[in-house]
């Protein structure tokens, strides 16, 4: 009897086990039957490379490449700005920092972790939009370069905490060797720590980077959601998250709007796919 | 030699610089917020439902969806992790199948909250017909949350000394029992942690509930889980972007209910992960 309880115990704690494998699958199924139906009647290389986002025209154009540019534009301004500081403010809470002060600069960016997207959206609205707008002389301050000012801000736990990770894997005897050698700390940290938590910090870029393509709310709020090919970081952009945040709530379910919207999720979800699986590649290389 | 240690002085000089840059902005929102935000609180402000558009009253009906939401979530998404955690922890092997595991609770974090939302709509709105409820809302967001509480559960248990297993199970004591008696309770605290830091992630997050369960302006409250709510987080985006002349006071009063919520939970976490340090006998 007891046996019998068991077994049938350690076969559910199984079947939960497979839960985070059949639910990876489930949603990747069920973006695919809603978003393919789109490419009955659009060819995928005019939804992909189409110039123009119409969806409730007639007849309507559903050319997301306009989004992946704003996309594009938004994370790689959010990269420019994020890696450095938050590579920067990893070495110095591994390396540098006294141990008191260490705990506190953990718990200030763990507290930023916890912040919800749509309190640091409206945030920027009310500070940094109205600060865009005087500083460059814009018609509106809601533009590509918010975005990324935001959005690498968001990034920040994410590349500090799995960095800095990666400096404290560095075994203790590079630096000591380093050091022996009479280089100052700062030599061995350049020289030595940084090159070998190269892996480790990669992936770290890459999580970052990952967070900031599926950033929703505050890239909405902030970044004027205007679905042109965006011609510089000064103007309105709009996102491919943000476009099925914004548009979903009005898209007729079965409607070819519909349909294109969930192909957008297709394409999130095979560039979120990828980010993650090659930075865990890159952080298991490391071991 | 002096060079170098000049060189020193300036790298570490912008390395503080560079961290000064996150950390001093954090503290300015926490601060503006409750700055602005605390007039606004008050009991009616908590108690009331919204009036005249949403521009005055109160946020009552989202902080109870809000609730609804969160307990449905964990609801859901405790046991299945809990359990997918114990396996992992406890009985799974290092082959293809845990690697796959392992893959896809890594995706799963990583997949965006709006990709969330879309499948949500997908599956439970549509294809279940369970209609833009709590329901499908609290399940959207329980598998959301769920690789963030396998994660912590699986590191609460492995942190359990092999040494407790070794002995239970050579006093005669089963797999199960084991696990049951002796690992779990141990564990306990970090499980916990976890958990809290999931309801934290489950109150905050938008994407995923908009187009499962929010609603843009309920006057009452749900009465089943199959009812539409309002919810905090959603509440926040609505009045700061889409009605227009509402009283600044009110949104960062929302805001400032919001943060508290979740922040109040992550403290809770820091607190018993804090206290298990200093308890802890191994």
């Amino acid at each position: 009897m007891r046996k019998l309880k068991e077994f049938i115990i350690e076969k559910l704690i199984l079947l939960c086990g497979l839960a985070s494998i059949l639910f990876v699958a489930l949603i990747f199924l069920f973006l695919l039957k809603e978003g393919l139906a789109l490419f009955k009647t659009i060819l995928p290389k005019d939804f992909l490379f189409g110039h123009k986002w119409y969806p409730i025209s007639e007849p309507a154009l559903f050319g997301i490449l306009p989004l992946i540019l704003g996309s594009f534009l938004v994370t790689a301004g959010a990269a420019v700005i994020s890696v450095p500081i938050g590579v920067a403010c990893a070495v110095y809470i591994a390396e540098v920092a006294p141990a008191k002060l260490k705990e506190i600069l953990k718990a200030g960016i763990e507290l930023l972790a916890a912040i919800p997207s749509v309190v640091l959206g409206f945030i920027g609205m009310v500070t940094l939009v109205p600060w865009v707008k005087t500083l460059f002389h814009l018609p509106t301050g809601l533009t590509a370069l918010s975005g990324s000012i935001m959005l690498a801000f968001m990034a920040m736990p994410t590349i500090v905490s799995i960095a800095e990770d990666a400096l404290y894997s560095v075994p203790k005897t590079y630096k000591e060797g380093a050091l022996a050698l009479g280089a100052t700390h700062w030599q061995a940290i350049w020289r030595v720590m940084l090159p070998a938590a190269g892996s480790g910090i990669l992936a770290a870029v890459m999580l970052g980077i990952g967070r900031v393509i599926g950033e929703t709310m505050a890239v909405m709020m902030i970044t004027g959601n205007s679905a042109v090919m965006p011609a510089s970081i000064l103007e309105p952009v709009r996102t491919l998250t943000a476009t099925v945040a914004a548009e979903m709530g009005e898209a007729v379910v079965g409607s070819e709007h519909y349909f294109a919207l969930f192909a957008v999720g297709i394409v999130l979800f095979v560039i979120s796919f990828f980010i993650n699986v090659t930075a865990d590649l890159s952080l298991h290389r490391k071991k | 030699m002096r060079n170098s240690l000049r060189t020193q002085k300036i790298a570490f000089f912008f390395l503080l610089l560079a961290t000064l840059l996150i950390v001093v902005p954090v503290g300015l929102i926490i601060l503006i917020i409750i700055q602005k935000g605390w007039p606004a609180l008050s009991w009616q402000f908590l108690s009331d439902i919204p009036r005249q558009g949403m521009r005055a009253g109160g946020i009552f009906p989202a902080i109870v969806g809000t609730v609804y939401l969160v307990s449905g979530a964990i609801i859901f998404a405790l046991p299945i992790g809990l359990a997918a955690a114990i396996y992992l922890s406890e009985y799974a092997q290092d082959n293809f199948l845990t690697r796959l595991i392992k893959l896809s609770i890594v995706n799963l974090a990583g997949v965006p909250s709006v990709v969330y939302g879309l499948f949500g709509l997908a599956l439970f709105v549509v294809f279940c017909k369970f209609g833009a409820s709590i329901l499908s809302g609290s399940l959207t967001l329980g598998i959301m949350i769920l690789p963030l509480i396998i994660t912590a559960s699986r590191e609460a248990l492995g942190s359990v000394p092999d040494t407790f297993r070794e002995v239970s199970l050579s006093l005669g004591a089963s797999r199960w029992q084991t696990i049951r008696h002796i690992v779990l309770p141990n564990a306990v605290p970090g499980i916990l942690t976890g958990t809290i830091l999931g309801l934290g992630r489950a109150a905050g997050e938008t994407a995923p509930i908009l187009f499962t369960v929010a609603a843009f302006y309920l006057p009452q409250l749900p009465h089943s889980i199959f009812d539409q709510a309002m919810a905090l987080p959603y509440h926040l985006y609505v009045i700061s972007t889409q009605v227009p002349n509402v009283d600044e006071k009110i949104r960062y009063g929302t805001a400032l209910v919001l943060l508290v919520i979740v922040l109040a939970m992550n403290l809770v976490a820091i607190i018993i992960r804090y206290r298990l340090r200093q308890r802890k006998k191994w």
